[in-house]
């Protein structure tokens, strides 16, 4: 039953993204993109959406969600600031290093969340994870044991994160 | 001209001088990693103010763009991560001001060879 649920959601989905990137509901269209979502759905045997996954649609994870959205927006720009006002500075004023964090988060597609923001925010590349830590190359490291470089690089997503995908309510 | 185009003008031309920022710092940065942060944090910023400007100027693309935006954002730090562990792992040296280097220190605990 869970398992027919999750097949329909997926298709569904991917019916609706494929919809709204042709942007048009002509018939053909139409068509094209119900079969194309059930071929999909099929070959990755519903992956996407697991039973778990389901449960993001709880309206307080989703609420989380909608919220993260500014808040990485906002991390966005800061990193590109970061890094534009250090690439135009005839110093070059960088001070790179590998440092290692811990994640509280268990739930693999969590820790992929996680790894993503990271990347995607102020001077910090995630190079590798393996287990609960992580590797992050860091443009200007400026802590200087693992402790002070998780609560810097990591804390803040974890907040949102956690809630996101491991609240157990 | 309508307000819409004048936003996103000026919009398409922000972006267009973050990913000159971005190229301007893959040529200054001392090693590939330090690269790479240019490369991918200017160019995520510029490609996003681009496409947004893009939609203000022709707002039926709107929806589609703001779409193609999402993809940028899920799939530009996978490759940058997979390219920065993949050239950590085949050899490709921090540069020599760095500070630390806790992966290394990682690797040899668990007993990988990593050549460098």
């Amino acid at each position: 039953m869970e398992r027919a649920v999750r097949y329909l959601v997926s298709i569904a989905a991917l019916w609706a993204l494929w919809l709204a990137l042709v942007g048009t509901l002509d018939p053909q269209e139409v068509v094209a993109g119900g079969v194309i979502a059930v071929l999909v759905t099929l070959v990755a045997g519903g992956a996407p959406f697991t039973g778990r996954s389901l449960r993001i649609l709880a309206p307080k994870r989703l609420a989380w969600a909608l919220a993260y959205i500014p808040y990485m927006v906002w991390a966005i720009v800061k990193a590109n600031l970061d890094v534009a006002r250090r690439v135009v500075d005839p110093r070059l004023p960088i001070n790179p290093g590998i440092v290692r964090v811990k994640t509280r988060l268990k739930h693999p597609v969590a820790r992929t969340a996680l790894a993503n923001s990271i990347t995607l925010t102020p001077g910090t590349l995630s190079v590798d994870i393996c287990g609960d830590e992580l590797y992050i190359h860091w443009v200007d490291v400026q802590a200087k044991d693992i402790e002070e470089a998780t609560r810097e690089i990591v804390s803040g997503f974890e907040r949102y994160l956690e809630v996101i995908f491991e609240d157990a309510a | 001209m309508a307000v819409n185009v004048v936003i996103g003008s000026v919009l398409v031309a922000l972006g267009a001088a973050f990913l000159f920022l971005g190229a301007l710092g893959i040529v200054r940065m001392p090693d590939l990693y330090n690269r790479m942060q240019a490369g991918t944090k200017a160019t995520t910023l510029g490609n996003l103010l681009t496409l947004v400007g893009l939609g203000l100027i022709e707002p039926a693309w709107m929806l589609k763009l703001l779409l193609i935006a999402l993809f940028v954002l899920m799939t530009n730090p996978i490759s940058s991560h997979a390219l920065a562990r993949g050239a950590y792992r085949a050899g490709v040296p921090l540069t020599e001001g760095s500070v630390r280097d806790e992966y290394r220190e990682a690797l040899e605990e668990h007993g990988e060879e990593v050549p460098s």
